[in-house]
């Protein structure tokens, strides 16, 4: 006699037993069986666990999304608080020290002009994280509109904004932000604008493929049955459903956007000295390279954690927001 | 020949262990057809394809053992397994489509099959790849041999599927739902084509669905599956003469029957709903939905038990399971009487020669032809008077969606007239009054896309109240809760979200959002085509009821004729564009029929062994509105064509009765003279005379 009653698997604390490998319940045709039947039938809950909780679980399971989370927290935390922790201003010169590796003093060590590179890099992940922000930011206000829009309607327009979009993913985005802050100049306000517009293709082609795929649903059509204005539609009707993937390639493009902040700084067309931007640092390390490389190490170890960080954080999320099934 | 002992199946999702069979015990013998009937997440494609040890990666048999002609499979080696499967053991999916390679032609397919399982070379494969379309009746196979699948229709492909799998002359055939992507028509020429291999082939088959009506054609025996346990086994005649387990019982009182009388009667439905597989209440596991459910049932699994007859039954109390005309008789009521002629009931809506017409892209040959359109609505009138429910049957490529959708304006038609109360209706939305885009709201097919799955239950209902009657605040919250009461939906509902509703339930909201703003006219767009049996009666049941206490209208489109007829007062039937045969249900359903209608109803899978019906079958695949026939559009399938005045003359719409009218050629007298519809067997009559 089989086991009948309480399921016959354990289902202990917050995340219930842990499976083999990691299955892809897209392709599983047995559970997808089973959410189906029990979605024609019964209640289709993805079982005991819901809402937030389950992709705490879900997220839990991905040791690299947590790790890439966890990184990411820690190090926009460090921008907000940066000023009240460094142990030295970051412009302070001390001629008496420079070019000294890193000890108890100076943990990251000092670069040419005695400055500390530890507060040098806490300050400059506060003007990255800034600038990298506002400029997803940005684009994502952008490409958001545009999206909607270029997917929806049929016709001129939406060619049009579709055919920009095209225009500016053909070209190489360093080159294309190069020539922009070249002809602007380099200035804080100036990176943003240019991240945004840089980025604004990208997340306005994911919206645009979302609401492409809604427009023809049918909780779309009893709207229009209903007459209701375009403006609904779109705002109240379409855009809550592309949340989802608008919040994964968000992520992605500010992951991008701090490295081609860095890469700007690097050429400096960046925030320009005594600015504490890390790319620039990168590039003043280049020419003491053998005699202190703790100046070069810090700075490109602290770029490439951010943007490691982010990549896994936004990887994660696409992971615990894609399963097929429960919306809510 | 194939034995099935005690067998249990578990899927091992990220949640939990899900037990999805349990403890099934089967036998088949050579030569016999066991259908395996049950409802969606009853475990029987489960079952299958689990004793055939073909499950996904998180499934496994954790218990019991399979017997394929005295050979267990569970001690087999992979390559011995795949052996099994290739040589011994044809199946047929339900998706034809998906069933075959679309880069391999249909004819190197089936050769693939010859060379690998048989040992044939090249040529010999070829051979028994063309004797076996013929065999399946394909008409020139030599040409199918040479064609990729997708240029092949779907009645087609299965023929081909069927020809495939009986190839290597199998021991066992399993079929899993092959006819349900099909349409009626087709359906009835597949299933012909079975019953014909069944006596010629002598394999044994499992055959797998939901629809009761194909089962009592093809099937000797059934098992009626219920959440994972086999609840019944019995002899097709014995199981639809005399039920006896409870859930057997009510799902065949869920199914409309063909019924002529004045009254509309509702269906039996089952309370609750099917448990979730990993949350199974102790005892029997349709203890909870069971009127007769007892103590003893509560406390323990009752086993599936010989009561003798070769019959098994899992309910302990098999003997005391009444009749189901008894049951039928206390618990359904007379929802109101089938208006025929009705003198002074007004016209609500009337539709005159209503056309639609899609501009075609792309620039071949044959979009030139046609001058770059398709005509998808070719000419309707109809009329839909109030408070009455006019039914729209037909196949896919009738026209019966697009037509609905030019009603409600989402589709601007080309040409005709709709009049709403005797005012026209502008063809596209916005050119429509308020009150026009108020009074007709439509209820589509998908349950799943019908809602949007981030907003609330109680948002998607509220819309239309805040909307068009402009409630806010208490008085919205009020009437929302009034409205899931009538759609029998707990108030609690108001703050779930779709994700996590079931597809009945879903339906439920789109009708209570439907009928939010006081519609005169609902348009129900197939609402029942993707729902299981026992909830497509709660909802017809629930369609029947709004319509009695509100006063509604409804257009009633379907494929399922036997749900169009039960909940219809007047049904139009429609072919490729056009409305072939219009009038009051009874009369439709009655001979004299247009040809079309005599086909259809031949077709319909009766859930009766004992009905008879007019063996016609029609020739060829259902045509797309690209290519309509000159004359009457129906004369090239039509089995009772007159040869030239039906190719190039288009048909009268000629009067049978004072509200019947029929688009044929032919005397309304002598189509009466031969024809005779559905005559059903003794259980029916039976239940006439209560």
């Amino acid at each position: 006699m089989t086991r009948r009653g309480a399921s016959a698997g354990p289902t202990p604390g917050l995340c219930a037993r842990a499976s083999r490998g990691d299955p892809e319940w897209n392709t599983d045709r047995g559970w997808q069986t089973q959410v189906e039947a029990q979605g024609r039938q019964g209640k289709v809950s993805g079982g005991d666990v819901r809402g937030v909780r389950l992709y705490w679980c879900r997220l839990a399971r991905r040791p690299a999304a947590l790790v890439g989370t966890v990184v990411f927290l820690t190090i926009v935390l460090l921008a907000a608080i940066g000023p009240t922790i460094s142990p030295y201003p970051p412009n302070e010169q001390d001629a008496e020290a420079p070019l000294e590796a890193p000890s108890g003093r100076h943990f990251f060590g000092t670069d040419q002009f005695g400055r500390d590179v530890f507060s040098r890099v806490l300050s400059g992940a506060r003007g990255v994280v800034t600038v990298s922000g506002l400029g997803t930011a940005m684009a994502v206000a952008i490409g958001v509109f545009s999206g909607l829009f270029a997917g929806y309607q049929r016709g001129v327009r939406s060619e049009i904004i579709t055919r920009v979009y095209d225009l500016l993913l053909c070209i190489p985005s360093l080159l294309l932000a190069m020539v922009l802050i070249a002809s602007v100049g380099p200035s804080k306000v100036n990176i943003v604008l240019v991240v945004g517009i840089l980025y604004t293709p990208n997340v306005g082609r994911v919206v645009r493929s979302v609401v492409l795929d809604l427009k023809s649903k049918e909780f779309v059509e009893a709207a229009k049955a209903r007459k209701e204005r375009r403006g609904y539609i779109l705002f109240r009707e379409i855009l809550p459903n592309t949340l989802g993937p608008l919040m994964v390639e968000s992520a992605m493009r500010f992951s991008y956007s701090i490295f081609l902040v860095a890469s700007l700084g690097f050429l400096g067309l960046g925030v320009q000295p005594p600015a504490s931007d890390w790319g620039l640092m990168v590039s003043d390390a280049r020419d003491f390279l053998q005699l202190a490389p703790w100046m070069l190490l810090f700075p490109s170890a602290a770029i490439a954690a951010l943007v490691i960080a982010t990549n896994l954080m936004s990887d994660g999320l696409r992971q615990i927001t894609a399963p097929a099934g429960s919306a809510g | 020949m194939l034995r099935v002992s005690d067998l249990s199946i578990e899927y091992t999702t990220e949640q939990a262990v899900l037990p999805a069979v349990r403890d099934v015990s089967l036998d088949l013998a050579n030569g016999e057809s066991l259908g395996i009937v049950g409802e969606s997440g009853s475990g029987k494609s489960t079952l299958v394809m689990g004793a055939l040890r073909y499950l996904p990666a998180n499934g496994r048999v954790v218990a019991g053992s399979v017997h394929l002609k005295d050979q267990d499979l569970g001690e087999l080696s992979a390559a011995d397994l795949r052996r099994v499967w290739g040589g011994q053991v044809g199946i047929v999916y339900q998706n034809p489509l998906g069933a075959l390679n679309p880069s391999m032609t249909v004819g190197r397919q089936l050769r693939e099959v010859a060379t690998w399982h048989l040992n044939m070379n090249k040529r010999q494969g070829d051979n028994l790849a063309r004797e076996m379309l013929t065999k399946v009746s394909m008409p020139d196979p030599d040409s199918v041999l040479k064609r990729y699948p997708h240029q092949l229709s779907g009645g087609m492909l299965q023929r081909c599927i069927i020809a495939m799998a009986l190839m290597t002359r199998p021991a066992l055939l399993v079929m899993d739902e092959p006819t349900t992507a099909l349409d009626v028509t087709t359906q009835a020429v597949v299933l012909d084509l079975i019953e014909e291999l069944k006596a010629e082939f002598d394999a044994a088959i499992l055959y797998i669905t939901h629809d009761l009506g194909v089962v009592a054609r093809i099937c000797d025996r059934i098992a009626v599956m219920y959440a994972g346990e086999v609840v019944e086994i019995a002899t097709t005649r014995e199981l639809f003469a005399r039920p006896r387990h409870p859930y057997s019982l009510r799902l065949l009182g869920c199914i409309p029957h063909f019924d002529l009388g004045p009254q509309k009667r509702s269906l039996l439905t089952i309370p609750g709903t099917i448990p979730r597989v990993n949350d199974l209440p102790p005892g029997c596991v349709f203890a909870p939905r069971c009127t007769f459910a007892h103590e003893q049932c509560l406390a323990a699994s009752p086993p599936l038990v010989d009561i003798g007859a070769g019959r098994s039954s899992a309910c302990l109390r098999w003997a005391e399971v009444p009749d189901l005309i008894d049951v039928a008789h206390s618990e359904t009521d007379v929802l109101g009487r089938r208006s025929e002629e009705v003198p002074g009931t007004a016209d609500l809506l009337v539709t005159a020669d209503v056309c639609v017409d899609f501009k075609a892209s792309g620039r071949s040959l044959e979009w030139r032809r046609h001058k770059g359109r398709v005509r998808a609505v070719g000419g309707v009138s109809a009329f839909l008077k109030l408070g009455q429910t006019l039914g729209v049957v037909g196949e896919s490529g009738s026209g019966k969606t697009t037509f609905a959708r030019a009603i409600i304006g989402l589709t601007e038609r080309s040409d005709g007239s709709v009049r709403l109360r005797g005012h026209e209706l502008a063809p596209g939305l916005e050119a429509r009054s308020p009150q026009a885009v108020r009074d007709m709201s439509m209820v589509f097919q998908n349950p799943d896309a019908s809602l949007n799955p981030r907003h609330t239950v109680g948002q998607a209902v509220g819309r239309p109240l805040s909307l068009f009657r402009r409630l806010r605040g208490k008085a919205l919250e009020g009437e929302i809760e009034r409205l899931l009461h009538v759609v029998q939906l707990p108030s609690d509902y108001r703050g779930r979200y779709p994700g996590e509703l079931s597809g009945g339930e879903k339906q439920r909201v789109a009708i209570a959002r439907a009928c939010a703003a006081d519609p005169a006219i609902v348009l129900c767009d197939e609402p029942l085509s993707a729902l299981d049996v026992s909830v497509q009666g709660a909802l017809m049941n629930l369609l029947m009821r709004l319509q009695s206490q509100m006063g509604t209208s409804f257009l009633f489109i379907s494929h399922d004729l036997s749900a169009v007829q039960h909940m219809s007062d007047w049904i139009a039937v429609m072919y490729l564009g056009k409305i072939m045969e219009l009038g009051p249900t009874a009369e439709v359903m009655r001979p004299p029929f247009h040809p079309y209608t005599e086909a259809l109803l031949s077709a319909v899978p009766v859930a009766d062994p004992d009905a008879v019906q007019e063996g016609i079958r029609l020739s060829g695949a259902v045509p797309s509105a690209t290519h309509v026939p000159p004359g009457c559009r129906f004369h090239p399938r039509c089995p009772r064509c007159l040869g030239d005045q039906c190719r190039v003359e288009e048909p009268p719409w000629r009067a049978v009765a004072a509200t019947h009218w029929v688009y044929c050629h032919i005397l309304p007298e002598e189509l009466a003279s031969n024809q005779f519809g559905i005559r059903e067997g003794h259980a029916a009559s039976q239940r006439e005379e209560t």
